[in-house]
């Protein structure tokens, strides 16, 4: 041990976990642990269908139900039409609280009931039957862009509009010419899936009204601040009458930044001056709240004899689902992201955010980024093979180093790409050539 | 439906609850009870954070009809922590950092403790066997196994 080592305390040090001793004896309070004795459950009444315009709602079989204590509906939410990503200034607003005049996907919240019971809110809401007119669905990003698509959005098209574009473009030199010089057009399109994160707590919150006027709002969300920011412009409450209490999450990988349950909860808590517990089930979880995105994206790379890439041509589509949640970010930084960590001198790149009739989509473990490194790497492996070289070696050959330029036009200044590689094809017992063995992140001039 | 009174025994202790036909375990023990410690992640069977134990034997509370518990033993992670400090499989999986969100913990401990006392020192194969019905989302079932491994070596030394 050296001497500066010696005067860590933390590093190389195993440390107890701070929560430990509550995990293992079970006396870790998570949100679902928490109750009062006179907690309203809340429940959602859902679109059984993908795409709908709705022509009204009867809740008088609801209101037979012995413990139902009253329904809430768009009319009842302050400022019902939101986008989260407002507080980074995307815009504008386009998903409800609540439904108001169409649903957009199966599973879309149209009304909430409270009852003194969750199962008298089940019975409640099951027995409230929109009266909808059913309306032509897409499910597919690219025929989502077509001119005979149903169109989902107010503003008139089916994808994020960036800054008046129809979608995030990068450009850097000229593509087009370079594909002519290049020895070889390798072409490929990549599926990703949508993946539900799962998490063994399901989505919760309880929100309670204080004596003072405030409201206790117990929450498993990821993104405190970031909901209870959301949560006051949605019930136009100043920021000090909430108090959201979180911190502890039965896992969420991504599942719980969206603003979901806290908005309506807390809604139903003002009406009712009591408790109210939202807590999704696992159908809820698995079939209604956001997944991961997924991509499609098509790559044309133009390359030389050297395994150069002199060009690469991208075109990909995020399927939003039906709401923008995280995606409009997430495709930004895909943008960012999508041509890889390889220095390639012509580049474009245009990133749709698209929006079908399907749950919406939203963050998940390195989204937007996890799709490109998926596609760039096998798009990787397939150059290598057309043109007959060790896979290994031609991401060497194209590999980023500090002061080149990124496509999107920042200079790197923390390039690894090599020494990872390194390090990984020793670890492997992979042969590498002396060339790629003497390169190195910062002097391109050595080799 | 009208609710029945049952009788059961928890963590050594005689409780009597009023219940309506089929209401599972889970619900008395986390609503009615509020023993918390038993988690509700699915109430479908899938997910095991809710295994207690049932004469010694993991059971999914979610499943269990409370009516069918009636004059038996329910033992759940409550019963198994000492007046004070830990249980040594609750040390090995502290001591393992064999807990990662800590919301399959309970379920995971409560199976292990059922291997052990039928089997004390179980292969790794055996312990894959019997968290096989138990999920971690969080996907931290290496020091999950190296932890009954451990609490296994605590006991028998113990």
């Amino acid at each position: 041990m050296t001497e500066s080592e010696k005067k860590l305390n933390v590093v190389g040090k195993s440390v107890p976990r701070r929560d430990g001793v509550g995990h293992v004896t079970g006396k870790t309070v998570y949100v679902d642990d928490i109750t009062f004795p006179d907690m309203l459950y809340l429940k959602m009444v859902r679109s059984p269908v993908h795409h709908a315009r709705i022509k009204g709602l009867d809740f008088s079989a609801a209101e037979e139900v012995p413990g139902f204590v009253r329904a809430l509906t768009h009319q009842d939410v302050p400022k019902n039409i939101y986008t989260i990503l407002c507080l980074i200034g995307v815009g504008p607003d386009e998903e409800p609280v609540l439904a108001e005049d169409k649903v957009l996907y199966k599973g879309e919240p149209i009304a909430a009931i409270l009852a003194e019971t969750e199962d008298a809110a089940v019975e409640a809401a099951s027995r409230v039957i929109p009266d909808l007119e059913e309306l032509p669905a897409v499910f597919d990003v690219e025929e989502a862009l077509k001119p005979d698509a149903p169109i989902l959005k107010e503003w008139g098209t089916n994808h994020f509009v960036y800054e008046g574009h129809h979608c995030r473009r990068v450009r850097l030199g000229d593509v087009e010419r370079a594909f002519g010089e290049a020895d070889y057009i390798v072409e490929e399109r990549y599926q990703t899936s949508p993946i539900e994160h799962a998490p063994t707590e399901t989505t919760a919150c309880v929100a309670k009204p204080e004596p003072n006027g405030r409201y206790t709002v117990y929450t498993n969300t990821q993104a405190l601040y970031f909901t209870l920011d959301n949560t006051a412009l949605i019930l136009q409450l100043p920021f000090n009458k909430l108090h959201f209490v979180g911190g502890t999450v039965g896992g969420a990988f991504g599942g719980k930044v969206d603003v979901i349950v806290e908005p309506i909860a807390i809604l139903g808590a003002m009406k009712t001056g009591r408790p109210v517990k939202f807590r999704y089930t696992r159908e809820e979880e698995m079939r209604v709240s956001s997944t991961r995105s997924a991509w499609r994206l098509y790559y044309k790379d133009g390359v030389m004899k050297n395994g150069q890439i002199i060009a690469r041509q991208i075109t990909s589509y995020a399927d939003s689902g039906a709401y923008n949640r995280h995606t409009p970010y997430a495709v930004t930084k895909h943008a960012a992201n999508v041509a890889g960590p390889y220095a390639i001198p012509n580049v474009w790149i245009d990133a749709y955010c698209v929006y079908t009739n399907r749950q919406p989509a939203s963050a998940m473990r390195g989204f937007g980024v996890t799709p490109a490194s998926f596609a760039i790497e096998v798009q990787m492996d397939k150059i290598a093979e057309t043109i007959g070289m060790d896979p290994w070696e031609i991401r060497f050959v194209n590999a980023y180093r500090n002061g080149d330029i990124k496509p999107h036009q920042k200079i790197v200044e923390d390039a690894t790409l090599i020494e990872t590689m390194q390090a990984a094809a020793e670890m492997v017992g992979h042969g590498l050539s002396d060339r790629s063995l003497a390169m190195n992140s910062w002097d391109r001039e050595k080799v | 439906m009208t609710s029945k009174i049952v009788n059961f025994n928890l963590n050594g202790r005689d409780v009597e609850v009023m219940a309506k036909p089929l209401t599972t375990l889970q619900t008395v023990l986390r609503e009615q009870l509020h023993y918390t410690a038993t988690k509700a992640g699915c109430k479908q069977g899938g997910c095991g954070s809710c295994t207690v134990l049932v004469n010694g034997e993991p059971m999914a509370s979610c499943l269990l009809p409370v009516e069918d518990v009636v004059g038996q033993q329910i033992t759940t992670l409550e019963g198994l922590t000492p007046a004070e400090g830990l249980h040594p499989i609750q040390e090995a999986f502290f001591e393992n950092y064999a807990i990662q969100c800590g919301y399959c913990s309970p379920g995971m401990i409560m199976v292990i403790k059922a291997l052990l006392d039928r089997n004390p020192q179980p292969t790794r194969e055996e312990i894959i066997e019997a968290i096989a019905g138990n999920l971690c989302r969080c996907t931290g079932y290496e020091p999950i196994i190296e932890a009954a491994q451990d609490a296994a070596r605590r006991l028998n030394d113990g």
